[in-house]
């Protein structure tokens, strides 16, 4: 599945599943745009592991929920390495609670990056991806997306509008060669999923056919599939990595 | 009266972009009516015309655009 003169932007890529999908893409010889909000030093990290693979990185700070600095983003993106062939939409945070207490702020948040953010940043990378008549999406969805989960009515709701968003794109750029796909990441060992509640935590571990949390890099490589020609006739497709928890 | 440069460029990207007779472009030509293009190839049309001109053309402009001769007007108005 090589992946050599490839430019890949991978949003939120300084820590956990997005940092592990930046590694194996440039592992696959891709050019990787490091996306970042707030950690600098993580971010610079995940580049210096991209260039001891040999490949190219290029580190941007933007909060994808800010539309002007998701345009610059991607214009400085094209001026560094000439075309953009891959994006993976995989930034997002939490701000959990029961919906009968959670704050409108919190909402807000949690669909500013998770949804809006994913919107804003196809917008501005579809046009040069139009330009070339070519192009893969990859939007980082969730299990939650599928199943709902309480106390994540605003991260749920934020992943459940990811899979409607990665099917209406799909069906409009079909015509020019562009594929969107998502993953549903199942539960996950990373620093967000550490920050769950342990009851919530034992009780979707229970729930995994496979019976153990997945990692990173499980998800990295489903990733890796649809940015690659490998998956170059699917598009509009949720594909689950989560050890079975939501089967279809 | 329209300046020919600018129609024989617009010309030749529509009909590129579109795979329509070029004798079928004429001013009054609508995209969508005449031309069959959908709002895809609008899109696509006004990127290339951005790139061919040197200029940017904003949503709000872009969704005005109905004929050739929209364009043609448009660019004469903002060509630097």
């Amino acid at each position: 599945m090589g992946l050599q003169n490839k430019v890949a932007l991978v949003t939120g890529a300084s820590r956990g599943i997005g940092h592990a999908i930046a590694i194996k893409l440039a592992k696959q010889g891709a050019s990787i745009i490091v996306n970042y909000s707030g950690n600098k030093v993580r971010a610079e990290e995940t580049a210096s592991e991209i260039r001891s693979v040999g490949a190219e990185a290029f580190v941007w700070q933007c909060d994808i929920s800010d539309e002007s600095a998701v345009q610059e983003m991607i214009k400085q993106s094209i001026d560094h390495f000439g075309h953009l062939d891959i994006v993976v939409n995989n930034a997002g945070i939490t701000r959990d609670g029961l919906l009968m207490r959670m704050k409108e702020t919190d909402w807000d948040a949690v669909l500013n990056t998770n949804l809006k953010g994913v919107f804003l940043v196809t917008k501005a990378a579809l046009r040069p991806m139009m330009r070339q008549k070519q192009g893969r999406i990859v939007n980082v969805a969730s299990v939650v997306g599928i199943l709902g989960n309480p106390g994540q009515a605003n991260y749920v709701a934020a992943k459940a509008g990811v899979i409607g968003l990665t099917k209406a794109t799909a069906r409009e750029v079909a015509s020019r060669g562009i594929t969107v796909n998502a993953v549903a990441p199942g539960f996950i060992v990373t620093e967000m999923t550490d920050q769950l509640p342990e009851d919530v935590k034992s009780k979707m571990q229970s729930e995994i056919p496979l019976g153990k949390l997945g990692t990173p890099e499980d998800v990295a490589g489903v990733v890796l599939f649809l940015a690659s020609d490998e998956s170059k006739y699917m598009t509009g497709q949720t594909l689950s990595v989560d050890g079975g928890m939501a089967m279809q | 009266m329209a300046d020919e440069d600018v129609l024989v460029r617009v010309k030749k990207i529509v009909v590129d972009r579109l795979g329509v007779d070029e004798a079928d472009v004429k001013l009054e030509a609508s995209f969508k009516e005449d031309l069959d293009a959908d709002s895809l190839d609008i899109v696509e049309l006004v990127m290339e015309l951005e790139d061919e001109f040197n200029l940017e053309i904003s949503d709000e402009d872009a969704e005005k655009i109905q004929t050739v001769g929209d364009v043609v007007s448009y660019i004469e108005n903002h060509k630097s």
